[in-house]
């Protein structure tokens, strides 16, 4: 029973629709970004590119992009590491509590996110601890690991153990074997975490709200003058913002692609 | 070679172990023992009373722990009615189209929340995208789509999207055409395989999908603050209300805990029942 040309062309309309749909707000502060007004109203009667040149000499803008780089900067390296244990604890190996420990890492992942900010803030403030961004590394770590331990897992259910105990028999040391064998092999799910984790550090504002104390990430500071205090600036910001996460999505999956083809031409 | 992997599974485990139970359990813990003081402490150094569930349950807070659920059941609703179709060509039908529909749905998930829906603000709003260019073309406005109950669960399932799509997507991917084909061959109709063979065979991912929306919608807040205006509020703003404005940390740790104990006690129970060896493919 095959699916009709007819119907399998409403469907890939349908897909073509839904994907639409999901980038009508950015479009909505695209234009916005480009209208000259100081007060935005559509439809825009003149268009100009003199916020974004504002944007970026703004000390401001600076001092937040600042911030939001070293957060998801460290938050990347941390996740990457912790991230790659963890994936062998959790598809690899087979250890007595292993079941546990893989729905113990999906709670956080469910969990409200500003709850759990709430909830850090408590903490910190119980130990003694005064919130900056460096507490902000803290909180996305505890959303952002496990998740990079996911993506990890999925390359690691598909490697071979035989492969680590070929190495082993030939007299390889555990360590040998983990530098030869077990990272080469989970490397490129090791780097599309290391992209998953900086992506969504950068964008992330719930976690951010409670635990940067006086410091502020970008989404933190657009959140605050969406609700109060419109700024011309909110749109532009908030553009460029999403120019740099497309522009390093692109490079991780134009180097992903050139790797793929070039082991493929060395396979054949 | 069998101890070797226990130890080192164990070993391996650690970091991340360790790092969850003093940044994420941990906090859930003190959360939970702040819930018994007397209103507005702020140390653990004072009797329990647990006058601050006392008030969670006389103070009407009900009704924004209703709206929450409410909005999210609804929300979860819709989108497995939505994403059904556009799943089953993902699993099925589109082949390549396939790929290009992922990374154009994740890439949306890499765009702060906030942002987007500060999209739909400019959007939706009087003098809006759309409200703006339809006075602009008629001639005749009317008011802002804005600020009542459905632009809220618009806005959920907006947001929320992907996380029905994928795993409806992975779930229709384990139905094996054969049991498609022979309820064909067999003379089923399209709405009898669907309700006996997809729909059963599929269940995981419809079970997977639904859950993760339903309990992501049910602690939102931007949704309801950005897009809601002051139409209603839900229990995840009473919280931060409670915590910030309220100054009473109490209060807030005790709504917090029923927010947790139900979607804690619906994210455990879902996640009971995952095979998750099988879900990501293991050999």
């Amino acid at each position: 029973m095959k699916t009709s040309r007819f119907a399998a062309w409403a469907l890939v309309a349908y897909g073509c629709l839904i994907l639409a749909f999901l980038y009508v707000p950015l479009v909505s502060v695209g234009l916005a970004s480009i209208s000259k007004a100081r007060y935005l109203s559509f439809p825009i009667r003149r268009y100009s590119y003199d916020w974004y040149g504002e944007a970026l000499a703004s000390d401001t803008v600076r001092d937040l992009l600042v911030i939001s780089l070293k957060v998801a900067g460290i938050v990347t390296v941390v996740s990457m590491v912790i991230g790659f244990l963890g994936a062998l604890a959790f598809a690899r190996y087979s250890w007595r509590f292993r079941k546990t420990y893989q729905k113990l890492i999906l709670l956080p992942i469910f969990f409200p996110q500003t709850v759990l900010g709430l909830a850090l803030l408590m903490w910190f403030n119980t130990l003694g601890v005064v919130p900056s961004w460096k507490t902000a590394v803290i909180a996305h770590l505890v959303w952002i690991a496990p998740i990079a331990t996911l993506v990890i897992s999925i390359r690691a259910y598909s490697f071979d153990p035989a492969l680590e105990e070929a190495a082993r028999d030939m007299g390889a040391s555990t360590w040998d074997t983990l530098r030869e064998v077990t990272i080469p092999l989970l490397m490129p799910g090791v780097v599309s975490a290391g992209l998953f984790a900086f992506l969504l550090s950068w964008g992330n504002f719930p976690l951010s709200l409670f635990t940067t104390g006086a410091d502020s990430t970008l989404p933190e500071w657009l959140y605050a003058k969406m609700v109060a205090g419109y700024s011309p600036l909110v749109p532009t910001v908030g553009i460029l913002t999403v120019c740099t996460s497309a522009v390093l999505l692109a490079v991780g999956l134009t180097a992903a692609w050139i790797f793929k083809r070039a082991r493929a031409a060395r396979v054949s | 070679m069998q101890r070797r992997d226990r130890q080192l599974g164990a070993l391996y485990a650690l970091p991340l172990g360790v790092f969850l139970a003093l940044a994420f359990l941990a906090p859930i813990l003190l959360v939970a023992a702040f819930s018994t003081m007397p209103a507005k402490v702020f140390s653990l150094a004072n009797l329990p009373d647990f006058s601050a569930y006392y008030t969670v349950l006389t103070q009407g807070y009900w009704k924004s722990v209703m709206w929450s659920l409410g909005m999210a059941l609804a929300a979860t609703a819709i989108l497995f009615v939505i994403c059904w179709p556009l799943a089953y060509g993902m699993a099925k039908v589109f082949g390549r189209f396939s790929l290009v529909l992922t990374i154009g749905v994740v890439m949306t998930l890499f765009v702060s929340e906030n942002i987007r829906l500060f999209g739909w603000v400019l959007t939706l709003m009087k003098g809006g995208l759309i409200e703006g260019y339809v006075r602009h073309w008629t001639g005749a406005g009317f008011d802002g789509l804005l600020y009542n109950v459905p632009i809220i669960v618009f806005g959920l399932c907006y947001v929320y999207l992907p996380f029905m799509l994928f795993p409806l997507a992975q779930g229709i991917a384990m139905v094996p055409d054969d049991a498609r084909q022979a309820a064909y061959d067999l003379g089923a109709t399209r709405w009898q395989i669907l309700r006996e063979i997809e729909l059963p065979l599929a269940m995981p991912g419809i079970l997977v999908g639904s859950l993760l929306t339903f309990v992501l919608a049910a602690g939102a807040i931007a949704e309801t603050k950005l897009l809601g205006g002051q139409a209603v509020i839900v229990i995840a703003e009473e919280v931060e209300t409670a915590f910030t404005y309220g100054q009473n940390w109490p209060l807030g740790a005790a709504l917090a805990m029923v927010l947790i104990a139900i979607v804690g006690g619906i994210a455990i129970w879902g996640i009971g029942k995952a095979d998750l060896d099988r879900m990501m493919g293991r050999r």
